[in-house]
């Protein structure tokens, strides 16, 4: 079974008792036990893989050397045969046979530092993905074990304060109202300003006798006299 | 970043903020500390914040399932999947029989990101329950 579904199953399963932990508390230190374990496991891998790869250049160095020197004794004994010594050529050619001996003795041991440090290295990088995927895995049980605990908690608060969430067309409906009368209230500010600034005008503008004027009584006096004739 | 730095911190925004929203939030105390963020005049749906290990959840609650109308239920859920890409910053989440909305943010998070986080879940929960109330009885 994957993380995913222990992680469901583990909260489906205790998802009735609220305010219990589910996820474990005690499997989550052997968790990251487990995880502590593979990064020294994964530090000593890295150490003997940097020893390995020493020894390896090491042994190929050395490889080459006789081979060299391998070479440098051939055209010895060519020479030594050039010069008809046969004792000499004798001598040299068993020198030769020697440093044969001893190479392939030092290419036995680099092909098994090879064949070593090649399983090392795949080792290190499964072992570097394994603790990457660990720590993925405890980062999510964290995670649903923390959520768990907020949400017990969540809960344990509104159920003393004996509040409820409300239900979510209510809560939008009320929230929705509560918006619309402030809308209204700043509506109703904007117009009250608005009328303000008009009345204002006005009073200024008749004091300054330019539209329309109250009527005085000299005026309906003359209104009525006009009349009359 | 810690739950008592960021309730003052919200708490002391008055109209200072960066979203127009004035926040009034205070620590619920529990086995994991939580903190209840209230946004003024929408109470009515609180935001609850908790910091993990490695992250800052933001989580709000829509619904129960005791909410949902059982007929529409497939209906729902594909409409979540199909909106939980387009949805800013926010996804769906279900916790025991509840739906919610919810942000995880960095731990390295700025005030002012949180502050952002907040105010888009927020209005994501209102957009998402106006859109979504024909599924609901």
């Amino acid at each position: 079974m994957g993380i995913f579904n222990k992680i469901l199953t583990a909260f489906r399963g205790g998802a009735t008792e609220v305010g219990e932990s589910i996820i474990d508390a005690n499997s989550t230190r052997i968790f990251e036990q487990e995880i502590r374990d593979a990064e020294k496991h994964l530090m000593q891998a890295k150490r003997e893989l940097t020893d390995v790869m020493a020894k390896e250049m090491q042994a190929s160095r050395e490889m080459e050397r006789l081979t060299a020197s391998i070479t440098e004794h051939e055209t010895y004994a060519e020479q030594a045969l050039a010069q008809n010594n046969e004792t000499l050529a004798l001598e040299v050619a068993e020198k030769i046979a020697q440093l044969d001996e001893e190479l392939t003795e030092q290419q036995a041991i680099n092909q098994s530092f090879s064949h070593n440090s090649a399983r090392l290295k795949e080792l290190v990088k499964k072992t570097e993905r394994q603790l990457a995927d660990y720590k993925r895995q405890l980062s999510m049980v964290k995670t649903t074990a923390s959520v768990q605990k907020a949400t017990a908690t969540i809960t344990d608060s509104f159920s003393t304060s004996n509040s409820k969430l409300l239900n979510a067309k209510d809560s939008l409906e009320r929230i929705k109202a509560k918006q619309q009368q402030f809308d209204d209230r700043l509506k109703a500010a904007e117009t009250l300003e608005g009328e303000n600034s008009e009345q204002s005008l006005q009073s200024k503008l008749s004091q300054a006798g330019i539209g329309e004027q109250k009527s005085n009584a000299n005026a309906v006096l003359d209104r009525i006299k006009a009349r009359k004739s | 970043m810690n739950i008592q730095t960021l309730a003052n911190h919200l708490n002391n925004l008055n109209d200072d903020g960066h979203t127009g929203f004035k926040f009034d939030c205070y620590p619920i105390s529990g086995e994991v500390e939580v903190l209840q963020v209230n946004i003024v005049n929408r109470e009515e749906i609180p935001i609850f914040v908790s910091i993990t290990d490695n992250q800052i959840l933001c989580i709000s609650y829509l619904w129960g399932e005791d909410e949902v109308k059982p007929t529409s239920r497939a209906a729902m859920f594909e409409t979540m999947l199909e909106l939980n890409i387009p949805m800013p910053l926010s996804a769906f989440a279900k916790i025991d029989d509840k739906y919610a909305l919810y942000g995880a943010l960095s731990l390295a998070s700025s005030m002012q990101e949180v502050e952002q986080e907040l105010a888009v879940l927020s209005d994501n929960c209102l957009e998402i329950i106006d859109e979504m109330s024909d599924y609901l009885v």
